[in-house]
């Protein structure tokens, strides 16, 4: 009933509105007014164009100072960030005053020269000098922008020495960098360290079900102690390398706060380094909120749950991620019924001892492993 | 020529069928007025979807229970929207604006309309071609419009297509049957878009009047050539990833799928192909396609500004050499759009400085509509409105280009609200301005009657301020880092804020929706009971204002007028008037003559 009323009240207005419309233009058509070029109309639409512009600049203006905490984001909480983030505040100054001087210009001109039928228009059809000017003093500006972005830009996509292994594969570096893969799939992120060796194991695809999710390989040796915990931690002022996949469709690694952004693309992999230079309480302290956390989105449409792509990033000091990944069960261990079967032979009986009960016997073994390797690197970077 | 006139003469004679005449017809200004209406009606529903998810993205918490006569099951019990049919409104929202309004509904009103009239031919270069670019685009109109009632939802995976969503039906609701219409639809509409361009290309450089030198050409002539030339060089390479996107999805090839997974399917078979060569072929198109749809814009402010300002289009050759430029450049900077892609990042850098290149002729532009204002008479007629409203659109949204065309400063802002609210202002509202502005401009020629022009002052200053509240404050969420296509933010910490942002834009997205009703009323209402217009109702030097006010089936009804000078002899020193038409001979007006044309 309601809706009733309401559409037929909504025809009446609109009758109404009609009506009005139609008897206003005849009283125009009578007064001779519609034919008139510099009728009042005229000089309230120039008028119209000065408050637009006004009203609109200190609305601009205001609301750019006053609410700048709350759509700036903090100080970036990645090295190249800081880079990138004055590049982009260099930028915005520069575009900010370009636009508002030539928005300006346009619309006091529009309002300056508004029809007054004493005045004759100026015959200016061209004007070599000041089209000379403005081809010239905007590229002078761009080419300043275009070379510190091309410095920033390569800074950014160089992958750190310390990544590269033997064989042009990617590796830990220990105390040096911290290597990670992320495989995006719908709707989540996984994430895989390598674990003692320092070396992701092989995956295929076609290895991919209900439970190997990553499709790991286990005739790789590599794969063994490769670890998959649920959140993604990483020490500060340690260079991380992201070696990004996805299993399924387009996907984007994005973590705002550390100005990272990189498609994860199947068949394809892709990588992002960057060093994290504040953690997690830090940011905590500077911002005075305790609940603060870094997380991962998904910026490349991705399928109906695209939204809904998070995972947590924790920054943490050295001493604290060592402490953190040493605790790690590797994936092996926690499935070792599976990885017992499809897994080869050999490798199975190295890693997974058959006599042996589970996990509390195996996980020595890798612990062992970790402190091992640790040891190793320890000695290497004493030796430099 | 003299012979073709005789011949369009018999057939002024030769009474014509209804459908002759409105349906199947030759005639450029009949096809034009269907590809406006049609364009029209597509606009209305590209609009309603926007409205649809800013309703979504204003109010999340709403109850929706009231929306479910108009979309069935897509509000669930609960009263939200599904998540996947909000995918399909951004998907078939940037589809329906990009393809069908602003390439269709804009190259093909004003292409069609202008080319003959204003370069004085009596009709393009070949009719049949030109009724079938129409109803190649009605069919692919059909389709796609089809495909919006399946109840797995029309295309969903973005209007960029990218596979693998776009690939794999088992990925997305929206990938099937929908995703196979939209296929088919854009092979359609791109062989329409083709049809029509050979026949500008062909147009113009042929059937010029007497006297109508390239370096005589109005600035719509220019910027309509250029489009077409633009279009015939990219469309055919969206055909081709067209193509193997069909062949991907229905025979098993591998060109853009590989390595992939999915649950409930196990691996597929597809093996060495790159997501990425998909990329590359589409932003081949793509980004040439934003010209294609900003420089008919400009073609048509340049004409408005110059002619309602009462002054020559200042440096008409810079204007044609920028419009040269960008053309050329258009096709240099695709890979922009792809610079976290995973591509090479050399490529990128490469890319970032062709990208940058491009402000160059666009800065010249804008600051040639500034200095055609500057000691100008100005009229404020809606379409005058409406082209300032595209300048100042245009700089508002062009300068963050340059923030975003840096790739070192891309990789945070890309895919976030910041390139939404740069591509909405730069290319999507300046050049909806220009068609609004074209469409009041040259209503009087195309109907022989006035729309009104208070009507129009009310749509102009409601939709300007409007499109401002809507897309300016996308800046501010978008440095706040706002990823684009988010069905909702509140999952995240970083992004759950501005909520009070997002209720503001979703206001004046309303607002300005409801205001293009009043243009909606008054287009229609003007049609049948608008004041009749006079032949050269704005006082302007084009060919076309030489017609008849509303000219007939081969536009003059006697000679084709010969040309003698620019089209922009507005006040010039010493004339009687303060506009010169191009067919006014210079001997006829030597108290005004510069120098150089006794």
């Amino acid at each position: 009933m309601l809706q009733v009323i309401l559409g037929l009240a909504a025809i009446l207005i609109l009758f109404v509105f009609i009506l009005l419309f139609r008897v206003q233009s005849l009283i125009a058509v009578l007064r001779g007014s519609d034919k008139q070029v510099g009728s009042i109309s005229n000089k309230f639409n120039a008028f119209l164009m000065l408050v637009f512009f006004f009203g609109m600049t200190i609305l601009f203006v205001w609301y750019t100072f006053a609410e700048k905490d709350t759509y700036i984001l903090p100080e970036s909480a990645s090295l190249h960030g800081l880079v990138t983030d004055q590049l982009f505040w260099l930028t915005m100054v520069i575009i900010t005053v370009t636009m508002l001087i030539t928005n300006g210009l346009l619309f006091i001109f529009a309002y300056k020269y508004q029809y007054d039928e004493k005045r004759v228009a100026a015959y200016v059809p061209e004007h070599n000098l000041l089209e000379m000017l403005w081809t010239v003093i905007p590229a002078i500006v761009l080419t300043v922008l275009v070379f510190k972005g091309y410095a920033a830009w390569t800074d950014v996509t160089t992958i750190p020495e310390q990544f590269k292994g033997k064989n042009q594969e990617y590796v830990d570096a220990g105390d040096k960098g911290v290597l990670i893969e992320v495989m995006a799939q719908q709707f989540a992120w996984n994430v895989r360290y390598p674990g003692v060796d320092g070396k992701l194991g092989e995956h295929n695809f076609r290895l991919i079900d209900d439970i190997n999710g990553y499709g790991l390989d286990f005739s790789d040796e590599n794969s063994f102690d490769d670890i998959t915990p649920t959140k993604i931690v990483i020490p500060v002022n340690v260079p991380v390398l992201f070696k990004i996949r996805s299993r399924d469709v387009l996907h984007s690694v994005y973590a705002p706060h550390f100005r990272v952004k990189m498609d994860a693309v199947p068949g394809q992999p892709t990588t992002f380094a960057f060093t994290p230079r504040t953690t997690t309480s830090e940011m905590r302290a500077k911002l005075g909120n305790d609940k603060f956390k870094y997380e991962l989105a998904c910026a490349e449409m991705c399928g109906r749950n695209h939204f809904s792509m998070s995972k947590l990033i924790e920054v943490v000091t050295m001493e604290e991620y060592k402490e953190w990944i040493a605790k790690q069960t590797t994936w092996v261990s926690n499935n070792s019924e599976y990885v017992k079967e499809k897994g080869s032979t050999d490798l199975v009986s190295k890693y997974l001892n058959e006599s042996s009960e589970e996990a509390e016997v195996v996980e020595p073994v890798i612990e062992e492993e970790i402190i091992d390797s640790n040891s190793v690197e320890i000695d290497s970077t004493v030796s430099h | 020529m003299a012979n073709s006139h005789d011949h369009d003469h018999e057939h002024e004679h030769h009474e014509q069928s209804f459908v002759e005449k409105y349906v199947f017809s030759f005639d450029h200004k009949t096809i034009a007025k269907q590809f406006l209406i049609t364009g029209l009606l597509w606009a209305f529903i590209g609009g309603l979807f926007s409205v649809l998810f800013r309703i979504q993205l204003g109010f999340p918490n709403a109850d929706l229970t009231w929306l479910k006569f108009l979309l069935g099951d897509w509000i669930n019990d609960a009263g939200k929207m599904d998540p996947g049919f909000y995918m399909a409104l951004v998907t078939m929202h940037g589809t329906i604006m990009v393809f069908f309004v602003l390439t269709a509904g804009l190259s093909g009103t004003f292409s069609n309309f202008l080319i003959p009239l204003q370069i004085g031919a009596r009709d393009m270069a070949s009719g049949f071609m030109n009724m079938l670019s129409y109803w190649f685009f009605f069919a692919a109109s059909v389709i796609m419009f089809s495909s919006i009632f399946l109840s797995t939802g029309p295309a969903s995976g973005g209007w960029v297509i990218y596979p693998p969503l776009s690939a794999i039906p088992e990925a997305m609701d929206g990938s099937g049957l929908g995703m196979t219409m939209w296929l088919s639809a854009m092979a359609l509409f791109i062989v329409s878009s083709l049809l029509g361009g050979v026949n500008y290309i062909a147009t113009i450089i042929n059937l010029r009047t007497e006297g109508m030198a390239f370096s005589r050409l109005p600035l719509t002539i220019w910027s309509f050539f250029l489009t077409a030339v633009i279009g015939l060089l990219s469309f055919p390479v969206l055909f081709g990833a067209v193509l193997l996107l069909i062949f991907d999805r229905s025979f098993g090839t591998s060109f853009y799928l590989s390595d992939i997974y999915i649950v409930g399917e196990g691996a597929l078979d597809h093996v060495g192909g790159s997501p990425i060569l998909f990329q590359h072929l589409f932003w081949f198109l793509g980004h040439p396609e934003v010209y294609i749809v900003i420089l008919p814009a400009f073609g048509i402010t340049s004409e408005i500004i110059s002619t309602n300002s009462r002054k020559p289009i200042f440096g008409y050759k810079a204007m044609i050499g920028s419009l040269i430029g960008i053309s050329v450049l258009s096709f240099l900077v695709w890979a922009h759009h792809m610079f976290v892609s995973g591509m090479n990042p050399f490529l990128g850098s490469i890319f970032m400085f062709l990208t940058l290149i491009i402000a160059i002729p666009s800065a010249v532009k804008s600051f040639n509509y500034i200095t055609t204002l500057w000691k100008g008479n100005i009229i404020f007629t809606p379409a005058m409105l409406f082209s300032i409203g595209l300048v100042s659109l245009f700089i508002s949204g062009g300068v963050t280009g340059i923030a975003l065309g840096n790739a070192a400063i891309d990789i945070q802002l890309h895919d976030t609200y910041f390139v939404v609210a740069h591509f909405h202002l730069v290319m999507g509202a300046a050049s909806f301005f220009g068609m609004i502005a074209g469409v009041y401009h040259w209503f009087p020629k195309m109907f022989g009657r006035m729309m009104d022009a208070r009507l129009g002052y009310v749509h102009f200053w409601l939709t300007f301020v409007g499109v401002y509240f809507v897309f300016f404050p996308m800046h501010y969420i978008g440095i706040a880092g706002f990823p684009r296509r988010y069905y909702s933010w509140a999952g995240f910490d970083v992004f759950n804020i501005m909520t009070d942002v997002n209720v503001l834009i979703s206001i004046a997205a309303f607002i300005t929706f409801s205001a293009q009703l009043i243009f909606a009323f008054n287009f229609f209402y003007s049609m049948f009971k608008g004041r009749k217009a006079s032949a050269n109702p704005w006082r302007a030097n084009t060919l076309e204002w030489t017609t008849p006010a509303l000219p007939g089936h081969g536009n003059w009804p006697g000679e084709i007028p010969t040309v003698h000078r620019w089209p922009y002899d507005f006040s010039k020193p010493g004339a009687k008037e303060d506009f010169i038409p191009q067919n006014v001979p210079l001997s006829e007006t030597p108290e005004s003559n510069l120098e150089h044309e006794h």
